[in-house]
């Protein structure tokens, strides 16, 4: 059994008379531990098939199973847990609360979670030492580089140990060379065991991921199995 | 999401937007501190005024001249039109109802009191010696006017400490003949301290017997007449009495008014509790106000925290955690609005008593209850659609308004 089914989803936005079919017959599984790049141009379709493989959106038809269980016909609550439990988002804009520090940006998951005070400042200590932000743990967002902040984001994502990591254009907003350490760092939770599905529009970090998607207006185009040198 | 984290989570958000926080605890503040200012003016205008009857003693009834159409207290007896006038003869012939234990008739007049080339304004009130006791005066030296014929006017007076200490200073006052007005009296007492009572200070009075004040101001008429019944219960039935003894005197007409202390001092409570009320209402409509601003505020925030509130959910917040935690926000400004204002307005009776020094302007406890209630209960309340609205909001829409 897959770790994500998903068969004939259709995802439809109504911007008044005219209809946009942002997915069409989409049907792909994804294996545990597999890392696939969704690649294609824009308004293709991939924020809205992550936001839908997150469960942040619901598709109008058709049918996803994660882990074995259909989530489509959740209701609101379970599918936030399942959202805190078994998903870490990681976005472009890397979206860090910036009122609040580094350390405790890391530690929102875990306090939506109800994990007490203890055991949260254990958690966050060693995720703050994995991910190389000791010593920026008080700082806040805006005092941050935007390699820190993607790196707070993304141990933020993990720091609940969730079974699939979906990140969308995480280099987006970075330089050549952090793009990088962040892709080593995704890659790295991915080679712990963790799927990573990754949207991006480099054709460098999409040619590192061992499969692709290959989106157009909504349709999957291609499935490529084999990693091709770049 | 623990209730210990929710409250901390919105008092980082609180505090996160400090001028926007202070605006809100500012506003929030103003309105109770309004309630309680306000109604520490009014309850304390209300305790003044009831503490000044209480001092006049009890079981009374007092007589005045003029008839008020209601019978009760209405603003038309306090000035009467006089169609007859209160004689010594009506006072007396008031001793013969049962109920009656003492009687002193009252006329009052200004003059002015000299002794050793000393000289002071002074009011001069004409009594009788029952007077004293009906009051519960003490004497601090000599003693109060002769129990005789109300008729007589004797060359005696009486003297408040006031006058007293500024006529005399440390000399022996007793027996000294004092000139009040065109007469020479002998100064036969002195009463002891008592303070404020009905807007008359009692220590800056001269007392002389009745018909020795009628006489210096060339008159008949009596200003009051105070009747001390036998006791609280006999109170209406000597009411009863002495209206039945004046109409008698008049012919089967009643033109004399006749006040009980607790109808007085009831309709006194009863004006002054209304318009501590009224006060109270009116600055409610400023918390209110206070609450509509913390919808608006909170609204604002919900704006400006789409994208936060966005990346909760897809970090697993539930609709159920945002609502809280945006309602508790809201709930803390308004509880730091309200012990602000609680501050606020207690400083400001503070300063009302400073200002003022005989009003014991201290805000009444349901009124600071229901100041601190109506801000905590507005804040909430108000809170509730902005936190519904944060709730409701789409994840996908709201993660990427930035
Ligand atoms: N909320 C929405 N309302 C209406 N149309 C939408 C909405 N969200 C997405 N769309 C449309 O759906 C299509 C797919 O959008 P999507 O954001 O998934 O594209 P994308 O592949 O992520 O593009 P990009 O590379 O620019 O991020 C687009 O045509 C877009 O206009
Ligand atoms: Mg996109």
């Amino acid at each position: 059994m897959a770790q994500i089914e998903l068969s004939g989803i259709e995802r439809v936005f109504k911007l008044g008379d005219s209809e946009v079919h942002a997915l069409h017959e989409l049907s792909v599984s994804i294996e545990r531990g597999e890392y696939v790049a969704v690649m294609g141009p824009s308004g293709s379709g991939k924020s809205t098939l992550l936001n839908l493989l997150g469960l942040l959106d619901r598709p109008n038809a058709g049918t996803y199973r994660l882990e074995g269980r259909d989530v489509t016909t959740l209701s609101p609550d379970e599918q936030a847990e399942v959202r805190r439990t078994r998903i870490g988002f990681v976005f472009q804009s890397f979206h860090l609360v910036p009122r609040l520090t580094a350390a405790e940006n890391i530690a929102l998951p875990l306090m939506l979670a109800g994990i007490a005070p203890a055991e949260r400042h254990a958690r966050v200590a060693q995720a703050l030492k994995d991910f190389g932000l000791e010593t920026r743990a008080s700082h806040r967002p805006d005092e941050l580089s935007g390699g820190q902040r993607q790196r707070v984001a993304i141990a933020r994502a993990t720091i609940m140990r969730p079974a699939v990591i979906l990140a969308d254009e995480p280099t987006g907003n970075l330089d050549r060379s952090t793009g990088q350490d962040v892709t080593h760092l995704l890659e790295e939770l991915n080679a712990s065991g963790v799927t990573l599905i990754v949207v991006t529009h480099d054709p460098v970090m999409g040619g590192r991921a061992r499969r692709r998607l290959m989106m157009e207006d909504g349709r999957l185009l291609q499935d490529v199995r084999e990693p091709t040198p770049a | 999401m623990t209730p210990a984290d929710t409250l901390r989570f919105a008092t980082r958000a609180a505090t996160g937007y400090p001028l926007r926080t202070a605006l809100m605890v500012l506003a929030m503040s103003i309105g109770v501190a309004a309630v309680v200012v306000l109604t520490a003016l009014g309850d304390g205008a209300r305790r003044y005024v009831v503490n000044e009857f209480s001092a006049l003693g009890s079981n009374l009834v007092i007589v005045l001249p003029g008839r008020t159409a209601t019978g009760g207290l209405g603003l038309g007896n306090l000035i009467t039109s006089t169609p007859r006038d209160l004689t010594v003869r009506d006072a007396e012939a008031l001793l013969r109802a049962p109920l009656v234990n003492r009687m002193a008739p009252l006329s009052v007049g200004n003059s002015e009191i000299a002794w050793g080339g000393r000289l002071r304004e002074a009011m001069v009130v004409g009594t009788s010696g029952d007077y004293v006791d009906i009051r519960a005066f003490h004497m601090a030296e000599g003693s109060f006017l002769p129990r005789e014929d109300l008729g007589r006017a004797s060359a005696v007076a009486v003297l408040g400490t006031k006058v007293r200490e500024e006529l005399f200073g440390g000399e022996p006052a007793i027996g000294r003949m004092v000139r009040v007005g065109d007469r020479r009296l002998r100064v036969i007492g002195v009463l002891g301290k008592t303070g404020q009572g009905l807007g008359m200070n009692t220590d800056e009075l001269v007392f002389v017997p009745v018909a020795t004040a009628q006489a210096m101001f060339n008159t008949n008429n009596l200003f009051r007449i105070i009747v001390e019944a036998r006791s609280r219960e006999a109170i209406g039935p000597a009411k009863q009495q002495l209206e039945h003894i004046m109409r008698l005197r008049r012919e089967g007409e009643l033109d004399v008014t006749l006040i009980t202390q607790d109808a007085v001092l009831g309709t006194f409570d009863r004006i002054l509790g209304a318009l501590t009320m009224a006060v109270a209402g009116i600055a409610a409509i400023s918390l209110a106000v206070a609450g509509i601003l913390v919808m608006n505020v909170m609204l604002v925030a919900v704006t400006q925290r789409t994208a936060e509130i966005g990346l909760l959910k897809a970090l697993g917040a539930t609709g159920h955690n945002i609502r809280l935690a945006f309602l508790t926000e809201a709930a803390l400004l308004s509880l730091a609005g309200a012990i602000t204002g609680f501050a606020l307005g207690h400083l400001g009776a503070w300063g009302l008593r400073i200002a003022f020094p005989v009003l014991p302007a201290w805000p009444p406890d349901w009124a600071v209850f229901a100041g601190i209630g109506t801000a905590l209960a507005t804040g909430i309340l108000f809170g509730v659609m902005p936190a519904r609205r944060a709730a409701r909001l789409d994840p996908v829409q709201a993660l990427s308004r930035r």
